[in-house]
């Protein structure tokens, strides 16, 4: 352990001296800060974003008219499986995962996560993850079966696309793993003194909630995904009937782990929305009990509706009636949440600033997606939506106007704790009604092409179809989303250029971030706040009085008040805090070559053993704590 | 494709499509809407079958259960949205402090939960209803699926033909579906889809095969077709008329361009249909081009895969499918090519001929260089096999 003030590191007998730089690209490379790792995931992620946001209207321009060769179909089918992979891989799961680093030790009242080298593994291994599978498409072409990549086609494509997606998603299974047990960890154990269980607001019990789902759900992508490699590389026979294999194996893997990851993306989206709601209605979240235990409820019953991707396999009546029923059932628990938004927004003092704005508009997309979702229970019925562009707009209306909107309602409602600017309410305004336009224009239009006969994933589609005016609004509409996106990235150039406003609390938040400094300083808090009730920082401001009206508390009552300037106090002097460390990146270099070994040579393989075998040795012969201090 | 046959029924189907128009108009802008539907060939929301209906006499309901909560959930965010919006004028006090209601809580668990249970009867009577097999008369073909085509083989008729799946009005069709791959076909008894496992189909026909997914919309549900296994579907027509459908299940590089179509004949119709198939080729008077084309294929690369009824090869053996569509009654089909091209447009038939790929990316049929006066003669003889 170090400490803030300045270590005495080197005289240990570690393999390297301990990075001390504070600032610059080394410090970023070797920070274990959760903050500054949050920070990392977010702007990764949102590189990725814009990534797959380009490939998202490369499908767009191809599928504006009938009958186009703008895109090949072997390039279209890369591009439609890179921005699939993309989305659900590199983008709502990193940026999930930016705001629960940054904030969960925040709101626990904790100064880092429990392990805090392995949280820098971790978003090293996923940002190397997506740049091995980026890296395809300069070394023999992008996966291009799909991001479900069904066998036996993902095995039989004779490119080396789908041997990149087993490995590259291997990597982000490993990234995704290691944080999930990371921030489970953290979120059990490191609460503030008095943060009971039922004490912790909502977004830190989606987060532990999709801890969960990902520790018990990413092992069986990865079976799936060693299964295709060695199918792929090794020539085995795990999804070939000729051979005893089973085509239909891939698909229950896959999809096992595939329906949990639609409520990993969207539970932390959940989380945010009901940190939100609240502040900007200036009442306590709706039932927060059956917001909590609704989420884990859909945590547990999303590990049992699978089969409602594979109903025309022809698993027979029984497993789709089975499945068919626990999908009707996971619409109550998600309906309960949106009954309980509303009932927040019931009766309170309601402002829009753009964080709020965004809240509510993922409120209303979500019900539209969580709607279509609920006629895929009805098997009858989706024996025709099935593989149309109506399951497109269904999950885009879960994954875009839920999470993606949800997202954004975070980034605009943290960013002054995060950069101690708030972000232009104009231009944030600007953004959301046009994405809300925009978004609505390009995936409403979808329902009414899978009903009306567009299969997924086709390159094109004859004229004869009449397909063509919503595939040209749907075109239109993605452009206009493009457009809001520009303006948020206006926004953050501009809020960078103004002198930071530094305000701790500039929403009047519930919840203990808002306790500290913005941003807050490397060690949190200087002291650590003790938990008296739910909305911790809220009761440290208003108080009932007997005849239940609510009322500030007078500057100083409480006695509490301190913690509000972070550098005030011991000035986090003597505060021990890990130190950083070259290793974590060092461990995920050797996994990055280690996958191009896999492909290309086994020299590569050893070369990467080597490198990631030193890492962990380095890694563990640290030394963890000052000799000075010991 | 095919208008022409799509034009009987549209009176008696009139309040379908109103429905229809009803539905799409919810969604989106009404006028553009409907004049978007009356020109769907593919169409979920235009059954024009028993089968096709029972997912769409589900899916409405539901429709409209889910608009009716849609506008209540909706309704009541903007309701509060305005209502409890904070104005100039009134105090800007902090409001009370409401933690939550128990009783409103379980009520929105019961009630959501009920009409859900209401919608889930209806829902597991007709999954099991439209799994079981139909009753008396059936019509029996098997469905084989090639990367990027679909064959359909009558084994009690002795049919086999591709593209076009031709069956009568009013009587119930038993579709057996398998998968094949590249190395089908090369069996004795080629166009067999024999029930599996665990006999199968023949290890060699699904080696390298992928998975496909049969819909038809207007005539019933998708249907995965899975190498290493024997799903069945049943579909059935109404009226006559050309319905059409699209492998639904990515399957690699053309997936967009295996497409196909039912045709529904009156019953009279159908037997002539049958009987027309079973017959042989028709011959090409000698002298004229379509001899010269008949000659070409039979002396070239084209019967290595394909199959035309009633010739032999130079060792005097029938000619055997391998892993091409039979060719023997070309022309009498509409479309070629997964239904991308027409058969009656020799403009089309010389492209594909020329290179196959510049139409379906990863087409399995090679560019063998043919010269135009090869086409000339070739499209010549194929248009001349109805």
């Amino acid at each position: 352990m170090a400490s803030v003030s300045v270590p005495a590191a080197g005289t240990a007998e570690g393999l390297l001296r301990r990075p001390r730089a504070t600032t610059g690209f080394w410090s970023w490379v070797t920070t274990v800060d959760h903050k500054k790792i949050g920070i990392l995931y977010g702007v990764t992620a949102f590189a990725f974003f814009l990534v797959g946001g380009v490939e998202a209207l490369l499908i767009r321009l191809q599928l504006a008219r009938p009958n186009q060769q703008l895109l090949s179909p072997s390039v279209y089918n890369e591009v439609f499986t890179m921005h699939g992979i993309t989305m659900v891989f590199f983008v709502v799961m990193p940026l999930s995962a930016a705001f629960i680093n940054y904030l969960v030790p925040l709101m626990i009242g904790a100064r880092d996560v429990a392990f805090p080298r392995l949280n820098a593994f971790s978003y090293w291994v996923f940002l190397f993850a997506g740049l091995f599978t980026y890296s395809s498409w300069l070394l023999g072409g992008a996966p291009n079966g799909g991001w479900f990549g069904y066998a036996p086609n993902s095995v039989l494509d004779p490119t080396r696309g789908m041997t990149f997606y087993a490995i590259g998603l291997l990597m982000a299974g490993i990234a995704s793993t290691v944080s999930a047990v990371n921030l489970a960890v953290t979120i059990i154990n490191m609460r503030a003194p008095g943060m009971t269980l039922f004490r912790m607001p909502v977004f830190v019990w989606m987060s532990l909630v999709v801890q969960f789902l990902l520790a018990f759900s990413l092992p069986i992508i990865t079976v799936a995904l060693v299964e295709l490699l060695f199918d792929k590389r090794f020539g085995t026979h795990f999804f070939d009937p000729v051979a005893g294999g089973d085509p239909v194996l891939w698909q229950h893997l896959f999809w096992l782990f595939g329906h949990p990851e639609v409520y990993i993306l969207i539970l932390p989206a959940m989380g945010i929305v009901s940190e939100i709601l609240p502040v900007f209605s200036r009442k306590p979240l709706f039932g927060y009990q059956f917001v909590v235990f609704s989420g884990i409820a859909i945590g547990f019953i999303g590990f049992g509706v699978w089969v409602h991707h594979m109903y025309a396999v022809g698993l027979g009546p029984i497993a789709n009636t089975a499945f068919g029923i626990s999908t009707i059932i996971i619409a109550i628990p998600t309906g309960v949440k949106i009954f309980n938004w509303l009932g927040t927004m019931w009766k309170g003092d309601l402002t829009f600033p753009s964080p709020m704005l965004f809240a509510i508009g993922f409120v209303s997309m979500f019900v539209i997606g969580g709607l279509s979702g609920v006629t895929h229970s009805i098997v009858p019925s989706d024996y025709q939506q099935t593989d149309t562009y109506y399951v497109v707009a269904h999950f885009h209306y879960v994954l875009f106007g839920g999470a993606i909107f949800g997202l954004f309602a975070g980034a605009y409602y943290w960013w002054p704790k995060v950069f101690g600017r708030r972000l232009n309410e104009t231009l944030g305004k600007i953004h959301f009604w046009v994405m809300l336009v925009g978004f609505n224009l390009t995936f409403g239009p979808m329902h009414i092409l899978g009903l009306q006969g567009m299969p997924r994933r086709i390159q094109t589609y004859p004229k004869e179809l009449g397909l063509t005016f919503w595939n040209l609004v749907s075109t239109i509409g993605a452009f206009t989303i493009a457009v809001s996106i520009l303006v948020f990235l206006a926004n953050v150039v501009l809020t960078q250029r103004k002198p930071r406003e530094h305000e701790a609390d500039p929403w009047d938040g519930r919840t203990l971030e808002w306790l500290t400094s913005s941003p807050p300083p490397e060690h949190n808090f200087d002291e650590i706040p003790t938990v008296h009730a739910l909305d911790e920082a809220w009761h440290r401001k208003y108080a009932e009085t007997e005849d239940g009206r609510v009322v500030p508390v007078p500057a100083g009552g409480s006695g509490a008040g301190s913690e509000a300037e972070g550098h005030g106090g011991h000035g986090g002097h003597g505060i021990h805090l890990p130190s950083p460390s070259y290793y974590p990146v060092v461990a995920s270099l050797g996994l990055f070559v280690l996958g191009y070994g896999l492909i290309f040579s086994w020299w590569l393989v050893a070369l990467g053993a080597v490198v990631l075998l030193a890492g962990l040795y380095g890694w563990a012969l640290e030394p963890s704590v000052e000799p000075s201090e010991a | 494709m095919g208008a022409a046959g799509r034009e009987t029924g549209q009176g008696v189907t009139g309040t379908l499509r109103k429905r229809t128009r009803l539905i799409t108009a919810l969604v989106g802008l009404s006028v553009l809407a409907s004049a978007c539907v009356s020109g769907a060939q593919q169409d979920a929301l235009n059954p024009q079958g028993p089968y096709a209906r029972k997912s769409y006499d589900l899916f409405v309901p539901v429709f409209w259960v889910a608009v009716g909560i849609f506008v209540i959930v909706e309704g009541l965010l903007l309701l509060f949205v305005i209502r409890y919006r904070r104005r100039k004028g009134r105090p800007a006090g902090v409001p009370p402090q409401i933690h939550g209601n128990n009783r409103l809580e379980i009520a929105w668990t019961i009630l959501p939960a009920l009409i859900l249970a209401g919608v889930a009867v209806p829902t597991v009577t007709t999954i099991f209803d439209l799994a079981r097999r139909p009753s008396g008369q059936v019509l029996e073909v098997n469905v084989l699926a090639h990367q990027w085509w679909w064959e359909f083989d009558y084994p009690n008729e002795g049919i086999v033909t591709a593209n076009e799946l031709h069956i009568p009005t009013g009587k119930p069709v038993v579709l057996t579906l398998c998968a094949v791959g590249l190395g089908y076909g090369k069996q004795p008894t080629p166009s067999s889809c024999q029930p599996g496992p665990p006999q199968g189909a023949p290890p060699a026909a699904v080696g390298d095969a992928v998975i496909h997914s049969f819909w038809v919309p207007e005539l019933a549900g998708t249907q995965d077709v899975i190498p290493g296994m024997t799903n069945q579907l049943v579909i059935q027509a109404d009226r006559p008329g050309r319905y059409s459908g699209q492998c639904k299940e990515f399957c690699g590089l053309s997936h967009a361009y295996m497409k196909f179509a039912v045709v529904a004949h009156t019953p009279e119709d159908y037997a002539a249909w049958v009987r027309n198939q079973q017959a042989d080729a028709v011959m090409p008077q000698p002298g004229t081009l379509a001899a010269t084309g008949m000659d070409l294929f039979l002396n070239g690369q084209c019967i290595a895969c394909h199959a035309i009824k009633g010739l032999q090869d130079a060792n005097g053996n029938p000619l055997v499918a391998n892993g091409g569509p039979d060719l023997t009654h070309f022309a009498s089909r509409e479309c070629f090519a997964g239904c991308w091209l027409r058969t009656d447009d020799a403009e089309q038939l010389a492209k594909w001929l020329d290179d196959p790929a510049s139409v379906k990316q990863g087409s399995w049929m090679p560019d063998y260089g043919l010269t135009p006066e090869e086409i000339r003669a070739l499209v010549a003889y194929l248009q001349s096999l109805t």
